[in-house]
């Protein structure tokens, strides 16, 4: 019997889909069979993130409405072995699917995947209770911003009160020269801040935008400090011990020179 | 303190601002509760010990149950004392 772990933040943006995608395909390539499930009813991304835009048939409102049998739905990743998605619908709207149809979707799923990875919609209304229904596990994923932190907080607090305990930070997009300066606020300011355990910390890459230009998932890319992140990531999700990278190692030519005489700072 | 202010560590104003915003987003306590919190929890000790009242600092907050296997909100106080008055000796 698989997990179902769903990747939620509050605040849009924040790279909860980017996240998806990249833990996703990171637990394939581990070996593990996995399906990544669209919530974002109206605003579906992660089809285009995977690259996998041109292969919908049909989604996850033509599976619960009976359209088509959940194996029909379902799009294989032909890249990774053991990787699956079930895009959003496009022209529906979030109360299109109900809590309990979600919790039924996930429970099927649950039978035939090691993981079930939700990407939910932004914001705390319909489309974020349906999200988190079939759950056993969340991600809340933050940047280091007041305004997302804000509301990691506030989706902390309804995840619990929907029997979710101990949801994990994924920190997104950390500038360690902004951090240095003292300009943006540190991994430990967010942990004392939320008070939940870490899972891990992504540095803002350029390479993410790069490979979701190309419908690539970062997680493949061993030269990206991102990738490496998300490697991580999917590493202790399978419940390894693996330290928090270290950000401040520079990248390039320079930095390994800078290290190598001793200006690693 | 202005716009330019450019000297201000721009991290601890972000935390300081989002602990206090965050005080009211938690529990639905307002400031003026806490601060009416405040007041009477330092009048109680004031019976019994000199307190710094300028340095008493008391936040909402979150934590760890004791089961772990939730956090909870919590009411965390500082309080530094000055001297422990010679009452119920």
């Amino acid at each position: 019997m698989g997990e179902v772990i769903v990747i939620t933040s509050g605040k849009g943006g924040v790279g909860k889909t980017t996240s998806t995608a990249n833990i996703g395909t990171g637990l394939a390539n581990a070996g593990k069979k996995i399906v990544l499930v669209d919530t974002d009813i109206g605003l579906r991304n992660l089809d285009v993130v995977m690259g996998l835009e041109n292969r919908i048939v049909y989604d996850i409102v033509d599976v619960v409405e009976g359209v088509c049998r959940l194996k029909q739905a379902l799009i294989k990743d032909k890249r990774y072995d053991g990787l699956y998605l079930l895009p959003a619908a496009q022209t529906k709207d979030k109360n299109a699917v109900s809590p309990k149809q979600m919790q039924d979707l996930c429970n099927d799923l649950k039978q035939e995947f090691d993981f079930v990875l939700i990407d939910c919609p932004a914001g705390i209304e319909q489309g974020f209770k349906n999200a988190i229904a079939g759950a056993d596990k969340a991600i809340v994923v933050t940047t280091p911003e007041v305004s997302a932190v804000r509301d990691a907080d506030r989706i902390i607090g309804l995840l619990e009160a929907h029997d979710l305990r101990n949801p994990h930070l994924l920190i997104n997009r950390l500038r360690v020269d902004m951090v240095k300066k003292g300009d943006m606020m540190n991994i430990d300011d967010m942990i004392d801040i939320l008070a939940i355990d870490l899972i891990g910390v992504v540095p803002d890459d350029e390479n993410i935008i790069i490979s979701t230009n190309r419908g690539e998932p970062v997680v493949n890319d061993m030269k990206s400090r991102a990738g490496q992140a998300y490697r991580n990531i999917t590493k202790r999700l399978m419940g390894e011990q693996i330290p928090i990278m270290d950000l401040e190692v520079e990248d390039g030519f320079m930095g390994k020179i800078k290290k190598l005489l001793g200006f690693g700072i | 303190m202005g716009l330019f202010n450019r000297g201000a560590n721009s991290r601890n104003i972000a935390k300081e601002r989002l602990k206090l915003v965050l005080i009211h987003d938690r529990a639905n306590v307002s400031p003026q509760l806490l601060e009416m919190l405040k007041s009477e929890i330092m009048k109680v000790i004031s019976n019994y010990m000199d307190i710094q009242n300028d340095e008493l600092d008391i936040q909402l907050t979150r934590t760890k149950s004791d089961e772990g296997d939730r956090t909870i909100p919590a009411l965390v106080a500082n309080i530094p004392i000055k001297n422990v008055k010679a009452v119920g000796k």
